[in-house]
């Protein structure tokens, strides 16, 4: 138990001792560490900050993060790479490409957004999940834009501030700084007009609707914010990993994002990185393992994990912490929210009350017909 | 204000646009289609009539899977993500069943496959999945009704476990074929611009039309369908009626997840099943809902068809050449529908 002080102070201690651990992450860890295990973890979890920052202060579950993030990475390898790979090879300026990269993504979020605004809570989740693999299948099918072997040597092609796939170290403090800058942006749009009515949109678009503010505009663009934030996170996956094909866009990463956000826990942005790193070190030290009596791989034991973390703590690691330093108790999800928990449990709120569009004018279903 | 006074104008305005796209549609596949594979319907009728019976035969198979869906998640407003696993899971049991009771190799003769040794795989498939269906529901989702989103996350994590198990458990994964009864491996007749086509795909729309047909018999004439369609429109009176709406709402998810694994019996039958479908029938399912509306049988059977046609017809009427655009085309249906109307085509508006 700790008053919201003393948890304020505790929790920049660790932001604070963490960040000075990664800002020298070169020094301390192994080059594998370094190039793989944190530099994956800063882009993930900005891609799953995308998912988190729509669904905590959006009230927007969306499935489509992975699908932008691979548009933001196809577009650079059309736009970047030269010779000898898939896709267009139009060989375009390395930094020309990056801005083109992102500014195609937003668009396609926007219109994403556009179409998947109009609705809420669960249907919006299954018509992001729906774009999102019909990307897939767009990058799968169409071979002159990629095809199902994709485009690959897009990391020679980087900037040379990045590292141009030859130094490590710099792209893993590429990685680290847009992370943060992602993380502050988030916190300060937040606190702008749009951020505060972003939220309230959140708590109840019909009252919001009835004060003047035009609720589907505001989730579209959070939408194609979301959509920015997981182009910088498609730049920095091509980038490190070289290439990209259909495949780290399937339905099998776009769950593997939702899980990341799950595990850091769906209510608060902080546990996008600390969900990405859990996911990708137990992704790099189980892989190897066998099922005992079920029998079957790595995937068993990360969806084993997931069903768990969903069924005893679905505000996931960071709603754990949360409720050791408050003592609260952990609020039922997506179902009633205690008003005191409206931060944290509004997302949730937002998803359950508001399906089919009429969640005021009826209590939250809890229990069915008991 | 603003807003209220846009909407009428944009209405009509989506509805112009909605269908103007589908006399442009209908006109290039009549008359204009130069560059296409088939031509233009008017040159070419025999293809046409192929291809439109493709595209019902794949509603046929559509509307098993995605009325399955449709109905769990109308009755217990539940997404069931694991929708698909169910499919492929399904069919990989009915392959295994009939393995069993022919006795043959991987793949199996046509001929050596009486019907009996087609229906009881795929019906003994739908009844372990009924059951599986039935685990889930009583273990993971009864206690967590009205929380829509961790039902939706528990599925999902049930479908990566499943997708990983199959794998593990049935032949890798690998592709593999059910077979069709021998009786049905010939072309038949349309009698239609001397169209021939398969058998076998036509049973796929027969098997639809038949599911539809029991399920609007069970909804629309029988107590219990009574019973569920109260559910569906509310299911805190319908449960203050004395109705116990328990007992309901695990009969539609064994109905619902029943249908998925025939469905994978049925699709397995004519396309093969392999690792890797069930997130394609998940996109099927949803994309199929989404259009129909959700909960509506008559949107499921809507959707189905819409899918199933712009899905046959945007492969081959296409102009060559760019025929790998086809997924573009569903698109542009799925956001036609979204944005003139959100809740789908027969799906009730909150």
């Amino acid at each position: 138990m700790m008053t919201p002080a003393a948890k304020q102070a505790a929790e920049r201690a660790i932001a604070g001792a963490a960040l000075l651990i990664v800002a020298l992450g070169p020094l301390i860890f192994s080059d594998y560490w370094v190039s793989f295990i944190l530099t994956q973890t800063f882009l993930l979890g900005i891609a799953a900050a995308s998912l988190i920052f729509l669904s905590a202060y959006g009230g927007m579950i969306s499935l489509a993060q992975t699908a932008l993030l691979g548009v933001a990475g196809f577009t650079l390898g059309n736009l970047v790479t030269d010779t000898s790979s898939k896709g267009l090879n139009l060989g375009w300026d390395p930094w020309l490409s990056v801005v083109l990269a992102i500014l195609i993504t937003v668009a396609v979020g926007l219109v994403f957004g556009a179409l998947a605004s109009r609705s809420t809570g669960i249907y919006f989740l299954m018509i992001t999940l729906t774009l999102g693999v019909l990307v897939y299948y767009f990058f799968g099918q169409v071979t002159e834009v990629s095809g199902f072997s994709g485009i690959s040597g897009i990391a020679r092609r980087a900037p040379g501030l990045v590292g141009g796939g030859s130094d490590p170290d710099r792209l893993y403090y590429t990685a680290l700084i847009l992370a943060i800058l992602v993380y502050v942006l988030i916190r300060f749009v937040l606190r702008t007009p749009f951020g505060y009515a972003l939220q309230g949109v959140r708590d109840d678009p019909v009252r919001m609707a009835s004060l003047g503010y035009n609720v589907t505009l505001h989730r579209t663009l959070a939408f194609g914010l979301g959509a920015f934030f997981a182009s910088l996170s498609g730049v920095l996956y091509v980038w490190w990993n070289g290439q990209i094909d259909p495949a780290s866009i399937n339905l099998q990463n776009t769950v593997d994002l939702l899980i990341i956000a799950v595990i850091g826990g769906l209510a608060r942005v902080e546990g996008a990185w600390l969900g990405a790193f859990a996911f990708v070190a137990i992704n790099n030290y189980v892989r190897d393992v066998s099922v005992p009596i079920l029998g079957g791989s790595f995937n068993t034991v990360i969806g084993f994990i997931f069903l768990a973390i969903v069924l005893v703590s679905p505000d996931g690691l960071m709603g754990i912490w949360d409720r050791l330093t408050t003592g609260r108790r952990r609020p039922a999800f997506g179902a009633t929210v205690e008003p005191a928990a409206a931060t944290s449990g509004g997302a949730a709120r937002g998803t359950s009350g508001q399906v089919g569009g009429h969640g005021t004018k009826e209590p939250p279903r809890e229990g069915g017909g008991k | 204000m603003n807003a209220a006074r846009l909407e009428r104008p944009l209405q009509i305005g989506a509805r112009v646009v909605a269908f103007g796209l589908i006399a442009i549609a209908i006109l290039w596949i009549l008359f204009f289609a130069n560059d296409t594979n088939f031509g233009p319907a008017i040159d070419d009728p025999r293809n046409f009539t192929v291809t439109l019976f493709n595209g019902l035969t794949f509603a046929g198979l559509l509307f098993i899977v995605a009325s399955g869906f449709s109905l769990i998640f109308g009755l217990m407003r539940v997404v069931n993500m694991a929708h698909g696993s169910f499919y492929l899971l399904g069919g990989y049991i009915a392959y295994d069943i009939q393995q069993e009771m022919t006795g043959t190799g991987f793949t199996i003769a046509g001929s050596e496959v009486n019907t009996l040794e087609w229906v009881l795989p795929a019906l003994a498939a739908a009844a372990c999945i009924a059951a599986l269906g039935l685990v889930i529901q009583q273990v993971f989702l009864r206690w967590n009704q009205g929380q829509e989103l961790r039902q939706a996350l528990i599925t999902i994590a049930l479908s990566v476990i499943i997708a990983d198990q199959v794998i593990a458990h049935f032949h890798d994964g690998i592709a593999v074929n059910i077979t069709w009864p021998g009786w049905t491996n010939r072309l038949i007749d349309l009698h239609v611009f001397d169209a021939q086509y398969s058998l076998a795909r036509l049973g796929l729309l027969g098997i639809g039309i038949i599911v539809g047909g029991l399920l609007w018999l069970w909804l629309y004439r029988t107590r219990m369908g009574m019973v569920i369609r109260a559910g569906v429109d509310d299911q805190h009176m319908t449960s203050a009626l004395g109705v116990n709406i328990q007992l309901v709402f695990a009969i539609g998810f064994v109905v619902g997840s029943a249908l998925a694994a025939f469905g994978g019996a049925v699709g397995g039958s004519q396309g093969g099943i392999a690792s890797g479908q069930d997130g394609q029938w998940l996109l099927n399912s949803l994309i199929v809902v989404i259009i129909g509306g959700m909960g509506s049988l008559l949107g499921a059977a809507a959707g189905a068809l819409l899918y199933g046609l712009v899905f046959s017809f945007s492969a081959v009427y296409l102009p060559q050449g760019s025929t790998e655009y086809a997924i573009v085309l569903t698109f542009v249906l799925l956001a036609l529908v979204l944005a003139f109307r959100p809740q789908g085509l027969f799906g009730r508006a909150g």
